[in-house]
């Protein structure tokens, strides 16, 4: 038996294109994976009521705005909230170094910066699902 | 009764998502827990959605899941996408149109790729329904990939069929081609408030005179027509319900699920005895080098399979 990875990409905030979201799905299908995408300006209630529903592995979220600070790490603990405590949320965007511990802190697993090649990020997944599942 | 049968038979929705996901892995024991959920299933009313890509069905789900959320109804969908034939992958994107729903805690909307299943469906739709019509859902949305003119595979999962049209994805000979058009209960043409709908919704009716089926026009984007098409739904369910044919669907859908499942199995068993198998093996040799025909060579496989299964 071999599990698929499903992985949902979400925009929270007001970002007003995806077009690194779809960048992302796109290569993660091209791994192999099941990406449910759910567009933009999705509010982390609607992100973390939509992973429990789908059964995934991964939140992956990006954001443009500035807002991640606030965002990423609500929709963890929402996960929480709702008893999704094994969905691994990961990070992308325009989001400062500077930001990446209290990110992590808060229990972002993992952030990828402006420039990072979708071969990284298939690359983390693949690790992180075999280290999640063994 | 298994903790997860019951937790799921109250509604909750981790526990349903959880058992969808196995069972679409195909996890051992997940098979087990829908044992003790099939039994007492069977109450939703199950409304299957298809029709070609870019047709409107997800923004339609939306406008009905809106529809029935209005009159209380407890909702689930069941949205398919393709799976990529070359990396196995998928994108699942009907849930965009959908999110409005997200946090409402009595709707529960589940994508499924298609996992290499033909006809616009999953191998997993049967039990994800099953589980979302333990959950207690009233109505259930199936809505299947985007269809060519035989993904007629939905007829068998649903007691009310949809088939979706739009105008523009073809001329009207194409509406009097066997196929999506000898499977639904309504015919819905979409996108009304754009032109070409009239030619299209005549030559459609032309081609159904006679037919036990009703056409209607919508326009899912605003909204108009919903309502009609949500009583059209409503009314063949209370049909179906006053004579034979809620049984008969059932009945039909239940076949299908097991067929399915048959096939399924079949399959794998074959392939892999295929693999295995020396004779087999050699038959396919002969085969390649035309010593042998393919039927000829199917013929003998299947005596040999056979027998050899009853062994």
């Amino acid at each position: 038996m071999q599990r698929k990875i499903r992985v949902l990409i979400a925009k929270p905030g007001l970002d007003g294109h995806d077009r690194g979201a779809k960048v992302v799905a796109r290569a993660l299908r091209d791994a192999g994976m099941e990406v449910i995408y759910t567009g933009i300006r999705q509010t982390p209630e609607a992100i973390a009521s939509a992973a429990v529903q789908e059964g995934v592995d991964f939140v992956g979220l990006s954001s443009l705005s500035g807002a991640h600070n606030h965002l990423f790490p609500r929709v963890v603990s929402l996960l929480r909230k709702l008893g999704a405590r094994e969905v691994q949320v990961f990070g992308g965007g325009v989001i400062p170094a500077a930001d990446v511990p209290r990110l992590k802190k808060a229990g972002v697993r993992e952030i990828f910066p402006p420039g990072t090649s979708t071969q990284d990020i298939v690359g983390w997944l693949l690790r992180a699902a075999r280290k999640a599942r063994p | 009764m298994s903790d997860q049968a019951r937790r799921i038979k109250r509604g909750e929705v981790r526990a349903a998502a959880r058992l969808m996901r196995d069972l679409d892995d195909r996890v051992p024991g997940a098979q087990a827990v829908l044992r003790e959920l099939y039994a007492a299933a069977g109450r939703a009313h199950v409304v299957g959605i298809t029709g070609p890509a870019g047709c409107g069905k997800s923004t339609l789900a939306d406008q009905l899941l809106e529809a029935a959320r209005k009159e209380g109804q407890k909702v689930g969908v069941v949205a398919v996408d393709p799976t990529s034939h070359i990396s196995g992958g998928a994108v699942l994107g009907d849930r965009v149109r959908m999110q409005r729903h997200a946090r409402d805690p009595r709707v529960f909307i589940r994508s499924l790729a298609s996992r290499g299943s033909l006809g616009g469906l999953s191998r997993s739709v049967f039990d994800t329904v099953t589980v979302l019509d333990s959950m207690g859902k009233d109505l259930i949305l199936v809505e299947t990939a985007g269809v060519g003119q035989d993904g007629v595979k939905v007829a068998g999962a649903a007691h009310t069929v949809l088939v979706v049209l739009a105008p523009g994805l073809g001329d009207e000979v194409q509406a009097i081609k066997a196929g999506v058009l000898e499977i639904g209960d309504i015919y819905v043409v979409n996108k009304g408030d754009r032109s070409g709908c009239e030619p299209l919704l005549r030559s459609l009716r032309w081609a159904l005179e006679g037919k036990p089926c009703e056409v209607v026009k919508t326009c899912a984007r605003t909204g108009a027509g919903v309502g009609p098409l949500f009583k059209l739904i409503a009314e063949h369910r209370s049909a179906l319900q006053a004579g034979a044919g809620w049984q008969e669907r059932s009945r039909g859908m239940a076949r299908a699920a097991f067929l399915e499942r048959l096939e399924a199995g079949m399959k794998e068993t074959l392939s892999g005895r295929l693999r295995r198998e020396k004779s087999l093996q050699k038959l396919q040799e002969d085969l390649a080098c035309r010593r042998t025909d393919p039927d000829t060579a199917a013929r003998r496989a299947l005596r040999e399979l056979i027998k050899r299964g009853q062994r």
